[in-house]
């Protein structure tokens, strides 16, 4: 029955080394990347109900017991991490099969997809330290090889900033690890959990721990170590860059919440809150501000993700039920409206031949329904009621209230406002202002060849996403019953440590 | 022996810090490359050095008898080798990609991607 735990990484590999052995039939590979997402996200949807139901499962690789083998656990945090990262993984499927030029697909251009689900998933699902670090290097490799597939070279040169500070932060990822190896002797999530409170020898705690820090604020975008994401994720097709802006900084969120919930709650540690917390508002405002000032609509949303990902920093580090929850619930939300804005960038792009706003313009008139899609994730993300971003928002700043940090909720709101200023740039300037090349204006000769079937691929999504921020605005509570769920888990680790050292594998 | 390892990690730390401040593409691939070299090895020696003790258990009893050499950091540095190589391998790659294709290895000139808006090329 635990096995599940292990599909959601199975099923990508699989996928792919399928789609290897047919090297030339790019159809195939489109209609089996479609249906191994899809299956993927059946696979994870049934592992969160079963979570739901039955607690936390966990499962021991090759039947060495932990803390001694490998340990994969679902938890509540875990798998809904799963359920979002599947969706977008489906979601980016669909738009691939719109968008991605035939001869990237010809150079694996779908295995690479799977490779790049399985090492999100695997680093959300494992429970081991140091089989995260591997899932973090598949999660590289396979994102280093889809940024640059195309060889253009403003993708090569986004690369080479992307490439070498993640490959910094692999590094001091491996260093912490072996001190804490030396330090805890083991490295058993659950096991570290339980020991590090009884260790006689403690000074190198909390060097570990602010290498810990400093691993995940590189992969999650947190200032001041964000430099490498505005340089990088403009530069790669929209479908990549789009699920990148979903995923990739979320895993290092989600191994922070983990890491400083659970694992690193004792007092060597308890500064790594406050600093989180100051860089937290720094985050939100830096990334916003670098928003403000751009034209270029990719550019502007890459800045944006730093921006969120601040607010969601900013709600762990507070640790209290109530702001995890909240943590949780925005990077859901935002994986959605993030990864939707990214979509539709890529239709306006396809649509007016720029990605400066202020060489296009018009679209409204043209196309009023794009207009309402593009305005469900932009008021989304700036907070508007009933969308989602509203409750995002309202329990991150409830949160910060309760715990009277009154000048970081100040800096949130602030931040707020500027996100709702640059989103309704976006509107302005693309869709409301007449277009700066007259009448009509210039519509991509290639978009109005394309067939039907490939538009409705790449509305489909954005369609899909639209609704879910919809769903999630309107039927809060059974959402927020998950995260809440998932946050006692967190800062109750007990419940996490039975399960997986408990012995009823 | 301790001592001299953390000597020579120290060093590799120090020197990998110092070429990847280079502007220089290949520099910068080297230091990549020794802060891989300085983890591994910080690994082995936080692991703890046991000398002429190798992980077996000896014959006639049961259970591993103190002192014996830790297998797991090995077991952890064999691993990061590997992945440390394939992911080498693919940067030394990119870069000469790179510069094949802008023309330049100097780091101060591949700009392009972090212009503001209104700065042209």
């Amino acid at each position: 029955m635990n096995r599940i735990v292990m599909l959601p990484i199975l099923m990508p590999l699989c996928t792919a080394v399928a789609m290897i052995f047919f090297r030339r039939r790019i159809l195939l590979h489109r209609m089996l990347n479609a249906a191994g997402m899809a299956a993927m996200l059946g696979v994870s949807l049934v592992l969160l109900s079963n979570v739901k139901a039955g607690g936390i499962l966990s499962l021991q690789v090759g039947g060495w017991e932990a803390p001694f083998g490998i340990t994969f656990v679902a938890d509540m945090l875990s798998s809904i991490m799963v359920v979002a990262s599947a969706f977008i993984g489906f979601t980016t499927a669909l738009y691939s099969l719109g968008t991605i030029d035939e001869k990237r697909e010809h150079y694996f251009y779908y295995p690479l997809l799977q490779i790049l689900m399985m090492g999100i998933n695997g680093a959300f699902l494992t429970g081991d330290i140091f089989n995260l670090y591997v899932w973090f290097e598949v999660m590289l490799i396979s994102s280093f090889v889809l940024l640059v597939l195309g060889g253009r070279p403003q993708q090569l040169e986004g690369a080479i900033k992307y490439v070498t500070l993640n490959l910094l932060s692999s590094s001091v990822f491996l260093a912490a690890v072996g001190i804490l190896y030396g330090t805890a002797g083991t490295l058993n999530m659950a096991d570290l959990a339980q020991r590090i409170p009884l260790l006689e020898h403690r000074e190198l705690l909390s060097v570990v721990a602010v290498l810990f820090m400093i691993t995940f604020g590189v992969k999650a975008a947190m200032f001041p170590l964000f430099f490498w994401l505005p340089a990088s994720y403009h530069t790669p097709p929209v479908a990549v860059s789009a699920i990148f802006a979903g995923l990739l900084t979320k895993v290092g969120v989600y191994a922070i919440m983990r890491f400083f919930t659970t694992i690193f709650v004792h007092e060597e540690a308890a500064f790594i809150h406050q600093v989180l917390l100051v860089l937290s508002a720094f985050t939100m405002a830096v990334g916003v501000l670098g928003a403000v000032a751009q034209y270029d609509m990719r550019k502007l949303l890459s800045f944006h993700i730093i921006s969120q990902i601040g607010y969601m920093i900013f709600a762990l580090a507070l640790q209290s039920p109530l702001a995890i929850a909240g943590a949780l619930f925005y990077m859901i939300h935002n994986i959605v409206a993030k990864t939707n804005l990214f979509y539709l960038s890529g239709i306006i792009r396809r649509l007016k031949g720029s990605w400066d706003l202020r060489e296009i313009g018009g679209i409204y008139r043209f196309y009023p329904m794009l207009g309402l899609l593009f305005l469900v994730p932009a008021l989304g993300l700036a907070g508007i009621p009933p969308l989602s971003g509203f409750w995002a928002k309202f329990l991150v700043i409830k949160a910060g209230l309760d715990s009277e940090h009154y000048l970081l909720v100040g800096v949130a709101l602030c931040v707020s406002m500027l996100t709702l200023f640059s989103m309704i740039k976006i509107w302005n300037e693309a869709f409301w202002k007449d277009d700066p090349l007259g009448e009509g204006g210039v519509e991509d000769e290639a978009y109005l060849k394309m067939p039907g079937m490939r538009k409705a691929m790449i509305v489909l999504p954005i369609v899909i996403l639209g609704t879910v921020t919809v769903v999630f605005g309107l039927w809060f509570d059974p959402f927020f019953g998950l995260a809440d769920k998932a946050a006692l888990e967190l800062l109750d680790a007990g419940e996490y440590i039975d399960a997986v050292l408990g012995g009823k594998s | 022996m301790t001592f001299l390892l953390a000597v020579i990690v120290g060093v590799l730390y120090g020197a990998g810090t110092y070429l990847i401040l280079r502007r220089s593409l290949v520099k910068v691939i080297f230091g990549l490359i020794l802060l891989g070299h300085a983890a591994n090895l910080m690994i082995f020696t936080v692991g703890r050095l046991t000398k002429g003790a190798p992980a077996f258990v000896p014959k006639g009893t049961e259970a591993l008898v103190e002192p014996f050499a830790d297998p797991l950091p090995q077991a952890l540095i064999l691993t990061a080798i590997v992945i440390g190589f394939g992911v080498q391998a693919f940067t030394i790659v990119l870069f000469k990609r790179t510069y094949q294709s802008l023309g330049t290895e100097d780091l101060d000139r591949m700009r392009s991607t972090d212009e503001l808006p209104g700065e042209k090329q």
